[in-house]
């Protein structure tokens, strides 16, 4: 197990096309879990690709323990891809699926090895029964699993995940979040991991990495960057209901810093006064989720969401007066203020 | 979904009645006169050129014997001094007061046929394999260019280069040679084997090769494990179509050979001058001529068959 260290990465695709990934510098230490979370072309795969060697970096440095791997090959770099799809040799067994790195010229193992180790990650995803099938024989959180079991079967310095659980429907991304965890836990894993799930982000991740057009615009724990964002863009990528962005003066709060030119309130941050105080609103829908209620709010002519008990005595009209408490202020540029 | 909303989807009885005859038509109409070459192969000379033509009549194996001999006719005293027949052939022959005098060039011409066919199949196929592999993964300068040229190589006749390339193969020695008519074919079916092979490249995502490489396999190694193998359906019906035009090729192989590389194509009508139409003889020549390729699709049809609806059909 290892670190994983890059230095300035950036690479373009084309020489004249803008970075996929822009001077991107991080550290992920060695059995941490590192979550790069961003919109759709933001640089994430791009960055997991150039770790496992797959793109060459155009400047910057690639450290796997320590080693400069930049120039490497990906077959010597000791590291392991999951890839969101089209990962498992459908001409190929279960078994030959998972036995496949383990036969490579580069780390050859003996038959008896390969079994064990193929039996040993079988059972550790409970898909021994399998084994004999085709690849194409499986379902898709099997297919999955096999996947995610060829990147265990070697130890490899990092393993490298590209939105491995997207293509799985709710109940299986669940269980398979848990499994991970479990996994790199018991491994003490290195994992650098790609999504754009928020949940899978704030569940899994030791570290979480937020892109934005190649950059690196926020590194920190999933705490971090949910209580105190940097930005505007980064608040944006965390919590449900999605953070609300109010004008300055639109709710009477506490300490507002000099040039706020934006308030961030998350739902926490919102208080349903019953004293009279604050500024009235109404509740103009209601969604029931089972285990609480999101109340959409209009104040002002702004629409905002704030959370609910799921038994809410309010119903859809009903009037009510909201303050804020210790909001997120934001300056002109969406960069976060601080005191 | 709905049992309505299924039987809007299911083709109407008569489209599916229209498009059975349709098949049974085109199929009568190519497979007559295969019936009817493979008919005459069984003839006698006689029988062949009856008229009207005789749909019933009674076998005889004198075509087959007269395309594999060379018989020398004979005065009616010599044939008395003869002792008799060994073999039902030699009867036959007899019969039409003729001795065979040897054994005709047909089998040598098949062999040839056989060996610049599936020669030139397994070159085009195989270079056409690497060169796909590469148009279809790497940054090739002029990539685009470079296919249309390949492409461009089968816009004319053959016969607009038939002189240039026979005055190019007698200097070079390669004139009525083996290696020369496998390279000729190679070069004019490698077009079609890149174009074909790169769409099937094309649909293998890159992630296994790159799963591979990460795994420590080289590109190559990478290739070799896990592309080549989803290729086969591909290669298959490439090969097909490469064999079937090497094989059925005609004006080349009668200007380039001559002798020793003949093929069996320009082989064939040279029956007929000796000693009269032979139609029975042509025909079981024709009728064996067609059983490899026949064969070969025979083996490979699964594979010919998701060829060719490649890309209209998916998995």
């Amino acid at each position: 197990m290892s670190e994983v260290r890059l230095e300035g990465v950036t690479k373009r695709y084309t020489p004249a096309a803008s970075a996929a990934v822009d001077d991107v510098s991080l550290t992920l230490t060695d059995g941490g879990f590192a979550v790069l979370l961003g919109p759709t072309g933001a640089g994430k795969t791009t960055t997991l690709r150039l770790v496992a060697g797959l793109e060459k970096a155009d400047s910057g440095r690639i450290f796997i323990d320590d080693r400069d791997v930049t120039q490497e090959a990906p077959s010597t770099r000791d590291v392991t891809f999951v890839f969101q799809q089209y990962s498992l040799y459908p001409h190929l067994t279960v078994y030959d699926n998972l036995a496949f790195p383990l036969r490579s010229p580069a780390r050859r193992q003996s038959k008896s090895e390969v079994e064990k180790r193929v039996t040993r990650v079988a059972e550790m995803l409970r898909i021994p029964h399998k084994l004999k099938n085709k690849a194409t024989q499986l379902s898709g959180g099997e297919m999955q699993r096999v996947a995610i079991g060829r990147a265990l079967v070697r130890s490899p310095s990092v393993y490298l995940m590209d939105e491995p659980l997207s293509s799985l429907d709710a109940k299986l991304r669940a269980e398979l979040r848990l499994e991970l965890k479990r996994i790199q836990h018991d491994l003490g894993a290195t994992i650098l991991y790609v999504t754009h799930d928020q949940v899978e982000a704030m569940t899994m991740a030791s570290r979480i990495g937020v892109l934005s057009e190649g950059k690196l615009v926020q590194f920190g724990t999933p705490r971090q960057i949910y209580e105190d964002p940097d930005s505007i863009y980064v608040a944006e990528r965390l919590g449900t209901p999605q953070i609300n962005l109010l004008p300055v003066d639109l709710l009477p709060s506490g300490a507002i810093l000099p040039g706020t030119a934006r308030i961030g309130a998350r739902t926490e941050h919102l208080r349903i006064e019953a004293d009279g105080s604050g500024v009235e609103g109404r509740v103009v829908r209601i969604e029931h989720l089972g285990d609480q209620s999101h109340l959409h709010l209009e104040v002002a002519g702004h629409a905002l969401t704030a959370l609910a008990d799921a038994h809410t005595p309010l119903a859809e009209g009903a009037a009510i007066r909201l303050t804020l408490s210790e909001p997120l202020c934001f300056g002109s540029d969406g960069r976060r203020l601080r005191a | 979904m709905s049992a309505g909303a299924q039987a809007a989807f299911r083709p109407k009885a008569w489209t599916g009645r229209l498009a059975a005859a349709t098949v049974i038509v085109y199929a009568l109409v190519t497979m007559v006169p295969i019936a009817w070459i493979f008919m005459t192969g069984f003839k006698t000379p006689q029988d062949s050129i009856s008229y009207p033509p005789k749909a019933v009549f009674e076998p005889s194996l004198e075509g087959y014997v007269n395309l594999f001999t060379t018989r020398t006719r004979q005065t009616p005293e010599y044939m008395r001094s003869l002792p008799p027949p060994e073999t039902w052939y030699d009867e036959l022959v007899r019969s039409r007061s003729m001795v065979i005098a040897g054994p005709s060039k047909f089998g040598e011409r098949f062999t040839n046929s056989l060996i610049i066919g599936f020669g030139s199949t397994f070159f085009s196929v195989f270079l056409g394999t690497l060169a796909a592999y590469a148009f279809s993964r790497f940054t090739v300068p002029l990539k685009d260019d470079l296919l249309f040229f390949i492409l461009s190589t089968r816009m004319m006749p053959p016969i607009a280069v038939a002189i240039p390339i026979f005055l190019m193969y007698r200097t070079l020695g390669l004139s009525d040679t083996h290696l020369g008519m496998i390279i000729l074919y190679t070069a004019v079916n490698v077009s079609l084997s890149v174009w074909l092979l790169k769409g099937f490249v094309d649909e293998i995502p890159r992630e296994y090769e790159e799963a591979a490489m990460i795994d420590g396999y080289s590109r190559f190694q990478a290739f070799y494990k896990v592309v080549l193998p989803q290729m086969t359906t591909g290669i298959a019906a490439t090969a097909i179509f490469c064999l079937i035009f090497a094989w059925n090729e005609y004006a080349f192989a009668l200007l380039l050979t001559s002798g020793t590389a003949q093929t069996a194509p320009p082989f064939i009508p040279t029956i007929i001058g000796e000693g009269g139409l032979d139609w029975p003889a042509v025909a079981s020549g024709t009728t064996i001529f067609l059983l490899p390729v026949l064969f070969f699709t025979i083996l490979l049809r699964k594979q010919l068959l998701r060829g060719i609806t490649f890309g209209a059909v998916r998995k």
